[in-house]
């Protein structure tokens, strides 16, 4: 009989990537109240000190397998191990955050299984018993409830700042090495080295004040307005991905999941839909403005306060405001 | 080198979305449609290959009579031929029914690479070409922002978070989920137009691809659409833009404090 939540830890050079310990919490929130133990999976080789942190949280049993074919992340080779434990394990639901490396093999694995993955959910509820999940559609204009059908092992993913990682309970975690069966036959996906395209050489992470700029802004000569308002509120300027991807801002002002994320005191969204991709990089801001033409953009669902308007009028009038409080 | 392109029609990006009465999924009438923004990415990086090696591209579309309208699309920025997979049986798949009735399609026609977008836009799953691959047996990579072809191995760069990127090599036939705005994307000419009216659009319902309707049977389920609900309570701020303008900088500074 399946039982227990296992949850699915990742981590790259040396370190563990910290949205697992989001999936560790919503673990540790759903275990509470639907009465199952909580263990966690991790892959790799020489990762003992991985293993050490990890077991450090609220968990009972870190389950671990160090395999040379697990050294560096392959879909073929995640797949394959995570299969072998699953089956050895019999969880009844598998969780992971929603990282660009879960996308790449947990919808394989559960198909493997004849299942779906759940994926990219924002929130649950426990009602009758039954676990319902949240998640966004049409790039976050509409959300929905969505289960799993069948049997367990179910497949849930969380999207990347759904919990809270540094509420993650702690305890100390047996720790049970395991192992699977794998060889080179299996794995057909050969890896490079992982590097970065261009240096980073704007540190938007540590920036109070942004000024950010999306589609609306419709060509490349229309930024300087947005630059102007960056500069008069002393503010650096960010830039959603369809710009970076324009060449009109260079990669590093690109702020999302495959940009930058950052929490500053004021994040000024201007022209910016707000796709899924975008708002994981920037939700933690402390205050959110955003100015769209259209009302239902999903921006507006967590600015707080919102323009409702044209940009091109929006923009100067607030530079111009902007100069006149710095006098 | 036979590419087959999947291309899913999608409500253009700005529509007005309407919940239907039984609050399961929107109202599809009155709405308009375009190619999901990944998959015209895709087709663009299929129409790529076979500039560089030859081939054959074929754009695959699922779903009824109005998919149509993607795939001559797609014949007209050039495309070889079409494959549409139309049945009543397709109506509300999930990523798994969905990529079953592809892979048996994919399987029966044969490729050297399938490639999709990397989500679509309505539901947004980011599933449907891995879970193909998993069905096909085949090696597969996601978020690809360039395809390299080389004596039967695929050379792709994959995208990671945080500004990562990594190349992976994998042997041929292989499942690629395609990146948005890695490419640029090209427009039909009048040629391409007048061209794809001569080509083949094959239509293929649920005998005709072969698929297994035991994997058709849904694995989750959409409970209820709704509006999402605000995690925070928006202000809207309202007036002439001069108006906007100091009332919000007045909020900043005296509300928010955040000067």
């Amino acid at each position: 009989m399946a039982n227990g939540i296992l949850v699915f830890i990742e981590h790259a050079d040396g370190k563990i990537n910290r949205a697992s310990y989001e999936a560790v919490r919503a673990a540790q929130l759903i275990g509470a109240q639907t009465g199952q133990e909580v263990s966690a999976i991790i892959f790799g080789e020489g990762i003992g000190d991985l293993v050490a942190e990890v077991a450090a949280k609220k968990i009972k049993t870190v389950y671990t397998v160090e395999n040379k074919w697990l050294r560096s992340y392959t879909a073929d080779g995640y797949t394959h191990a995570l299969r072998q434990i699953i089956e050895q394990l019999q969880p009844a639901l598998v969780l992971m955050t929603h990282t660009y490396e879960v996308r790449d093999f947990a919808p394989k694995l559960a198909a493997s299984l004849k299942r779906a993955l759940l994926g990219d959910n924002i929130s649950y509820k426990i009602e009758e018993g039954n676990l319902i999940f949240a998640r966004q559609i049409f790039q976050g204009k509409l959300a929905a409830d969505v289960v799993p059908v069948g049997d367990a092992p179910h497949f849930v993913s969380f999207q990347i700042g759904s919990f809270r990682g540094d509420e993650c309970e702690t305890g100390q975690a047996e720790v049970k090495a395991l192992t699977v069966n794998l060889d080179a036959d299996v794995i057909r996906q050969h890896p490079e080295e992982r590097f970065k395209e261009a240096r980073a050489a704007v540190d938007l992470t540590q920036a109070s004040l942004i000024v950010s700029v999306g589609r609306g802004i419709k060509e490349q000569k229309n930024i300087e307005i947005v630059k102007k308002l960056a500069d008069a509120l002393g503010a650096e300027l960010s830039a959603s991905r369809p710009i970076c991807d324009n060449e009109w801002l260079p990669m590093d002002r690109q702020i999302g999941s495959s940009g930058q994320t950052v929490a500053p005191k004021l994040y000024l969204a201007v022209g910016i839909s707000g796709a899924i991709q975008h708002l994981v990089g920037m939700k933690g801001s402390r205050t959110i403005v955003a100015i769209n033409k259209d009302p239902e953009a999903p921006i507006f669902e967590i600015a707080d306060y919102g323009i409702v308007g044209d940009l091109f009028e929006i923009v100067p009038a607030l530079t111009a405001e902007a100069e006149k409080l710095k006098q | 080198m036979k590419i087959i392109v999947c291309l899913k029609q999608v409500p253009k990006n700005d529509s007005i979305l309407r919940i239907n009465e039984q609050g399961n999924w929107i109202q599809d009438r009155d709405l308009t449609y375009e190619i999901n923004e990944s998959d015209a990415y895709g087709l663009e990086a299929a129409l790529q290959l076979k500039e560089k090696h030859g081939g054959e591209v074929i754009a695959l579309s699922l779903g009824p009579p109005r998919v149509q309208t993607v795939i001559k699309e797609a014949l007209a920025r050039g495309a070889d031929r079409g494959l549409h997979l139309e049945d009543t049986v397709f109506d509300g798949l999930d990523a798994f029914g969905i990529a079953s009735v592809i892979a048996a399609a994919a399987k029966a026609e044969g490729f050297d690479l399938l490639l999709t977008g990397l989500q679509s836009d309505d539901y947004g799953f980011a599933q449907t070409g891995v879970i193909a691959a998993e069905l096909l047996g085949l090696p597969h990579a996601t978020i690809v922002m360039d395809v390299e072809s080389k004596e039967g191995t695929i050379r792709v760069k994959r995208e990671l978070e945080s500004g990562f990127f990594q190349w992976v090599s994998m042997p041929a036939p292989a499942v690629l989920t395609i990146q948005s705005g890695i490419n640029t994307l090209r427009y039909a000419t009048l040629k391409g137009i007048m061209a794809a009216k001569k080509k083949e659009i094959k239509k293929l319902d649920a005998a005709a691809v072969g698929v297994d309707q035991a994997s058709l049977a849904p694995k989750m389920a959409f409970r209820r659409v709704y509006l999402p609900q605000k995690s925070k309570q928006t202000q809207f701020i309202e007036g002439t833009p001069a108006e906007i303008a100091s009332k919000l900088m007045d909020k900043l500074k005296n509300e928010a404090r955040v000067f």
